[in-house]
């Protein structure tokens, strides 16, 4: 097998008393949309925050491309063609959309003219095109995702992370945005999302890695993850596996 | 284009006062309006453009101020020189606290109070060193000559700082085409989203710091040359810092003219409330707190703002609507 482009590596993450990320281990291959899931609280955010750069693991390794990344700011993460979105949108609230995804566009395109041609271009990518012009802070739920996802797409990344971009979105919404997310991969983006709207990511995703209370319990195709006892446990609590019997157990 | 436009109105038809006004009264309150308005505009580029809010600006302004009359006093540095090395000078020491702070990661009140405190230890320190005359101040010799960079007519006084504004709107007006300006507004608007898009915001913010710097530093330079005096209270007493910042927030921080329009304004107003109530000490410092006041309540966008909704309101309502519908 190849290399693949991510590699998580044992990575703990410690806050005070809680150990939120428990040496877990995942991989990204090149070119696919792997999925992580899990209960709220698992610690999926937390690994994201640790693959981006704006959280020290307090153990473990990152590995982008054969190079080890652990502890490299954000900036330079994002230089090097990671990128993510925040499942708490992060706007630039007093910036137009347009201007919020020329922060990204000016990455790669240090002249004004070039990079708002960028930034135009991505923003009709991911269904801005007639919002460019409103302010940021007036934009739906819907709206604020996509501008999410478009910023960080015109950092033109090779590495994208998706934290929950479905979340908040009427089943209307997902349908229009799951394509675009797709039509990203086929550009040859690789991409980790982490998604609570099952159906999605079940749909969406090649791989998937399981979390629950920071460690990684089950990882494989949608269906095989879908049947494992492990995973319909952490999801429904003891027992419900049994509970459940035939339908979900192995 | 349209910027530069503006700019170039605004600078002409200031540069034509002097033409009709001879008063050397209102002359010297223009210069010293425009001195204010330099001074802020420095602020405006770290404040209003980056979000850094600082209290002691007054170290770059008396930076600026000491190193000119220093190098003539002392060492019989030509003036012009002095004054671009007073600018250099205060852009450096924007660099040391600036590096300081912001790699120690200081944001927001943190920030405000450590700048706050280098200017202080700078007054201190200025009071009481034999260099910068120690708490007599320092007197720069009279000599009206271009060479001393010392005019006889007010006027050239006048066009001198107002070219200086010029340059720093210019500076404000690139700020807003530039990459190294959007993203120093993006720092202000959200630091983290602005470093997850691959902005160095510790090297944004130093960069700000330095240009701010140099600005206000520059103001400080030429209040030596028109008063031929500095002590360490003017230099680097907070009254300097609070007038920095005060400008561009009640004209409009974040904006072009927004320094401009504000020293205006509380300038006019402090004379104002003089001719009303005579010359009672503090009575400026009451004014630009009402004032100050009273834009935070009815202008939080500071009164560039404000006039921007009342047009938007008045002059174009159907367009307003339509955009709603
Ligand atoms: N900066 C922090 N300091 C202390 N505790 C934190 C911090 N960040 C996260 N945690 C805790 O770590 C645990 C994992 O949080 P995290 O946000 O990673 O979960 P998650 O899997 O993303 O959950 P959700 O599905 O609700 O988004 C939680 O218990 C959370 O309270
Ligand atoms: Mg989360």
């Amino acid at each position: 097998m190849t290399e693949p482009l991510l590699s998580v590596e044992r990575v703990s993450c410690r806050f005070g008393g809680l150990l939120a990320v428990n040496a877990a281990s995942l991989t990204v291959a090149a070119g696919r949309i792997t999925g992580l899931i899990g209960p709220n609280g698992a610690g999926k955010t937390t690994l994201f925050a640790i693959i981006s750069g704006f959280q020290r693991p307090s153990d473990g390794i990152v590995r982008y491309r054969g190079e080890t990344i652990t502890g490299l700011p954000p900036y330079e993460l994002a230089r090097r063609g990671i990128a993510r979105t925040f499942q708490i949108v992060q706007p630039f609230a007093g910036l137009s959309v347009r201007e919020n995804i020329l922060v990204g566009a000016h990455l790669r395109h240090p002249k004004r003219s070039n990079a708002l041609a960028a930034a135009d271009l991505v923003g009709r990518e991911v269904g801005l095109a007639d919002l460019l012009d409103r302010a940021a802070d007036t934009l739906t739920v819907s709206g604020r995702k996509r501008l999410e996802l478009a910023r960080a797409l015109a950092t033109e990344p090779q590495l994208l992370l998706l934290d929950e971009v479905l979340a908040g979105l009427n089943p209307t919404e997902i349908h229009e945005i799951a394509p675009t997310i797709r039509r990203l991969c086929e550009r040859g983006i690789s991409i980790l999302m982490i998604e609570h709207v099952m159906q999605a990511v079940m749909s969406l995703s090649q791989h998937v890695f399981v979390l629950a209370e920071g460690c990684i319990i089950a990882e494989g195709t949608p269906a095989e993850v879908a049947a494992d006892r492990a995973v319909v446990e952490a999801y429904l609590g003891h027992g419900a596996a049994k509970k459940l019997g035939g339908a979900h157990g192995r | 284009m349209r910027g530069l436009l503006q700019i170039a109105v605004v600078v002409a038809v200031l540069a034509a006062v002097p033409l009709v006004v001879q008063s050397n009264t209102t002359l010297n309150f223009l210069v010293v309006t425009l001195l204010i308005a330099l001074a802020g505009q420095g602020w405006n580029i770290l404040g209003g453009y980056g979000g850094q809010y600082s209290f002691g600006h007054a170290a770059f302004f008396g930076t600026g101020a000491y190193v000119t009359a220093i190098l003539q006093v002392r060492y019989g540095v030509n003036a012009w020189l002095a004054f671009g090395a007073g600018i250099v000078l205060g852009a450096a020491v924007g660099g040391v606290i600036g590096a300081l702070t912001f790699r120690a990661g200081l944001r927001g009140s943190y920030f405000a109070l450590v700048s706050l405190a280098f200017a202080e230890v700078l007054r201190i320190v200025a009071s009481v060193a034999p260099i910068t005359g120690a708490g007599v101040g320092t007197l720069v010799k009279l000599d009206l000559r271009v060479e001393a960079l010392q005019f006889q007519s007010r006027a050239v006084f006048y066009w001198v700082i107002l070219a200086l504004v010029a340059v720093s709107l210019l500076v404000a007006q690139r700020l807003e085409r530039t990459r190294f300006g959007t993203w120093l507004i993006a720092v202000r608007e959200n630091e983290d989203a602005a470093k997850a898009l691959g902005v160095n915001a510790t090297q944004v913010k130093l960069g700000a710091m330095v240009i701010s710097a140099a600005i206000t530093a520059a103001a400080g330079c030429f209040y030596t040359q028109y008063f031929l005096f500095v002590d360490s209270g003017i230099a680097f007493g907070t009254r300097m810092s609070i007038e920095a910042l005060l400008t561009p927030i009640i004209g409009g921080a974040g904006t072009v003219f927004g320094p401009l329009l504000g020293a205006l304004v509380v300038q006019a107003l402090g004379e104002g409330a003089k001719l009303v109530a005579g010359d009672a000490p503090g009575l400026s410092l009451i004014v630009y707190g009402c004032v100050l006041v009273l834009v935070i309540a009815f202008a939080p966008r500071g009164l560039i703002g404000l006039v921007e909704t009342i047009y938007r309101r008045v002059a174009r309502p159907t367009k307003r609507e339509a955009a709603h519908d």
